[in-house]
């Protein structure tokens, strides 16, 4: 307003000054354009995001390109320690055929810590995702349905005041066998973990989803919906469930943060997978009885659990702030 | 408020039965024979009397009655018992003898009370646990207030990244990693916690403060993360509030502003959530017990499981859901007596 050029204009030429406009108005960007861009801002969540990258590309192609069986037992080559050793300690017993060194049974370390990251990513995605989609699920149908309300919300209130820990704990040492006998040492081991930690989980994002849909429901444009006949599934489907996305991804990473240290600690406790199947909470559990010898068999494991669970929990810090959109574009 | 309470109270009763309930199921439903660990030797007719024995003959609608009775009622009655006979807080009352000998809740592994041991154990896990939550309060309460009054200061940016690794170290690690440190290469602290030491003097009490240091530190390094992430996110929202300019352009110092007026009010929601945290203490932490290898709760529950003593692991979970539904109550209670905000009608 204060251009110099428009103030000069005459008003015989221009009626209202203020509607004139010399440049073109800023392109519309979509949201998920805006939420990078506000996620691009945060730091913390951009290290997160990249360490996650990072970490699930190494277990996943890393078990390709380096090719060592992460369970063979090389007992003429054990207690290596990691080949970094030798800047401090030229005595040290290391060699290049094992770059982070052997166990006690001479079993590859850098081999182990990628199928053992495997399964402990793999592990902290699958639960996610169900207790996501239990959480979800529930949470829809007791915001939606005001006749499920009651009996669902109970429900959850019951699951919350259930001794998590205790109750894994329970859980998995009472149910080790039967599934064991029936999908195999590792793939029982596998569905029950994941189950495990899902039931326990999906009741904050029940809370959370419900409370949104009791808010959303209300909206005008729901009833514009309705009111053009659209059908229950397809509101829910197309109306909804847009809309509480965001807060459904923030507790999302956050569930994929604490379902991989559960993962760990059961298997730190020795109620996890099976003894020769690597895990890093379990590497960390083997390991500590030697660490006055080989501390890095405890801190290498430690380090990976503790850097993937704080980039995750940074990632959905940096997302809530990127998905809100009252802090959005300040 | 006392409507309000009294019908959570009522209401949680079947709560507890439920729970109490599924948990029984979930142990009935689970394979494992207690009877594992006897010799093949010992002919099939004995086994079946040693079962009898455990109360396992009966169908399971009547172990779970037996078992709902000894807890609900036998115990209580040895606990009324004992407090106005021993305890120095009503050993004053004339003494009452209503427990007559009935049958208790017997663990399988000791064959004696479950109460009475878990009795045994609560001391370690309160000095502990307890401790370390007292600490974790003293030390994230101020750490909250200050980085929310100097907001984005590098106290704030340090405090918010110390939080978020406290967050995100497992308990299992930062225990081993003190212990390498502290224990192994400095010689400082004793790795194992020792719970048959007696405090008699100062000497011993110093050695007993020695021993706590690691496991309380450990502990306290989680709680505090979550507490002052809350502390600090509750006093934002208070700074920023109508009555704290009011309070300001009334003349009040900074100090009595923020110590008074924001303190205050920002603690409503965290003294909730400082009181819903309070059953993990009993609970006992039971990776952080393991580590340093505290003789407490946790532990016991651990070891439960492993021997497969199913009376004790049914009686401890239930003593949790218990804890964690009163305390679930007292925080509804206490936000609503707080906040005068809030009603419950």
């Amino acid at each position: 307003m204060t251009d110099p050029d428009l103030t000069k204009k005459t008003p015989t030429e221009v009626p209202i000054e203020a509607l004139q406009d010399d440049e073109s108005t800023q392109p519309v960007r979509g949201v998920w354009r805006e939420v990078w861009l506000q996620l691009y801002q945060h730091k913390g969540a951009l290290f997160g995001m990249g360490f996650l990258i990072f970490i699930t590309l190494a277990v996943l192609i890393g078990p390709y390109l380096y090719q060592v069986d992460p369970q063979k037992v090389d007992i003429r080559n054990k207690n290596f320690r990691p080949i970094y050793t030798t800047l401090w300690d030229d005595a040290a017993k290391v060699g290049w055929n094992k770059p982070l060194g052997s166990d006690q049974l001479g079993r590859d370390n850098l081999a182990q810590m990628l199928a053992g990251g495997r399964a402990s990513m793999a592990v902290g995605w699958a639960a996610m995702l169900l207790s996501v989609l239990i959480g979800t699920l529930i949470g829809v149908l007791a915001g939606y349905y005001r006749k499920l309300d009651g009996i669902l919300m109970r429900l959850t209130d019951l699951f919350l005041a259930l001794p998590i820990l205790p109750l894994l704990l329970v859980a998995v040492t009472l149910f080790r066998q039967p599934l064991r006998a029936e999908f195999g040492a590792e793939g029982g081991m596998f569905i029950l973990i994941v189950t495990v930690i899902a039931i326990t989980s999906w009741m904050p994002m029940a809370r959370i989803v419900r409370g949104d849909i009791l808010a959303i429901k209300e909206r005008e444009f729901v009833l514009a919906a309705r009111s053009i006949g659209t059908r229950s599934d397809k509101l829910i489907l197309r109306h909804l469930l847009p809309n509480v996305m965001s807060p459904i991804m923030v507790s999302a990473t956050l569930g994929l943060a604490s379902a991989i240290i559960t993962e760990s600690a059961l298997s730190f406790l020795g109620v996890g997978f099976p003894s020769d199947f690597p895990t890093w909470g379990k590497m960390l559990a083997d390991a500590v009885v030697r660490m006055e010898e080989y501390p890095e068999r405890v801190i290498l494991p430690g380090i990976a659990i503790s850097l993937t669970v704080l980039s995750v929990n940074y990632l959905g810090d940096g997302l809530r702030d990127a998905l809100d959109p009252r802090i959005r574009g300040r | 408020m006392l409507q309000y309470a009294t019908r959570r109270l009522l209401l949680s009763i079947p709560t507890l039965l439920f729970i109490s309930f599924a948990i029984f199921m979930l142990l009935q439903l689970a394979p494992g024979d207690p009877m594992a660990q006897v010799p093949l030797t010992v002919p099939p007719e004995v086994k079946e009397k040693m079962r009898e024995a455990l109360g396992l003959g009966q169908p399971a609608h009547v172990q779970y009655w037996k078992w709902l009775v000894q807890v609900g009622w036998t115990e209580p009655k040895v606990f009324v018992d004992w407090l106005t006979h021993d305890s120095t807080l009503l050993g004053w009352l004339p003494d009452t003898s209503l427990y007559q000998g009935e049958l208790r809740v017997i663990s399988w592994q000791t064959r004696s009370p479950v109460m009475d041991i878990v009795v045994q154990r609560i001391p370690q896990t309160l000095w502990v646990v307890g401790v370390a939550y007292i600490v974790a309060i003293l030390i994230a309460l101020p750490i909250g207030v200050y980085s929310a009054y100097r907001q984005y200061s590098v106290f704030d940016q340090a405090g918010t990244f110390v939080t978020m690794i406290g967050f995100s170290i497992p308990p299992f690690f930062t225990g081993p990693l003190l212990i390498v440190i502290f224990s192994v290469q400095l010689g400082w602290l004793p790795s194992i916690y020792d719970t048959t030491h007696v405090v008699r003097d100062w000497e011993s009490f110093k050695v007993q403060l020695q021993q706590m240091i690691m496991p309380v530190m450990v502990l306290a390094l989680q709680i505090t993360a979550q507490l002052s992430r809350y502390m600090r996110a509750s006093t934002l929202d208070n700074l920023n509030q109508d009555y704290v300019r009011t309070a300001r352009a009334k003349g009040l110092s900074e100090a009595i502003v923020v110590m008074s007026h924001v303190v205050r009010n920002s603690m409503i929601p965290v003294v909730t959530v400082i009181a819903l945290g309070v059953p993990a203490i009993f609970g006992g932490a039971i990776i952080t017990e393991n580590v340093f290898k505290v003789n407490g709760i946790g532990q016991l529950l651990l070891t439960a499981l492993f021997a497969n003593d199913l009376p004790m692991v049914m009686t401890l979970t239930f003593i949790f859901a218990v804890l964690i539904v009163l305390f679930n109550l007292l925080a509804d209670v206490l936000y609503g007596i707080l906040d005068p905000r809030i009603r419950y009608d």
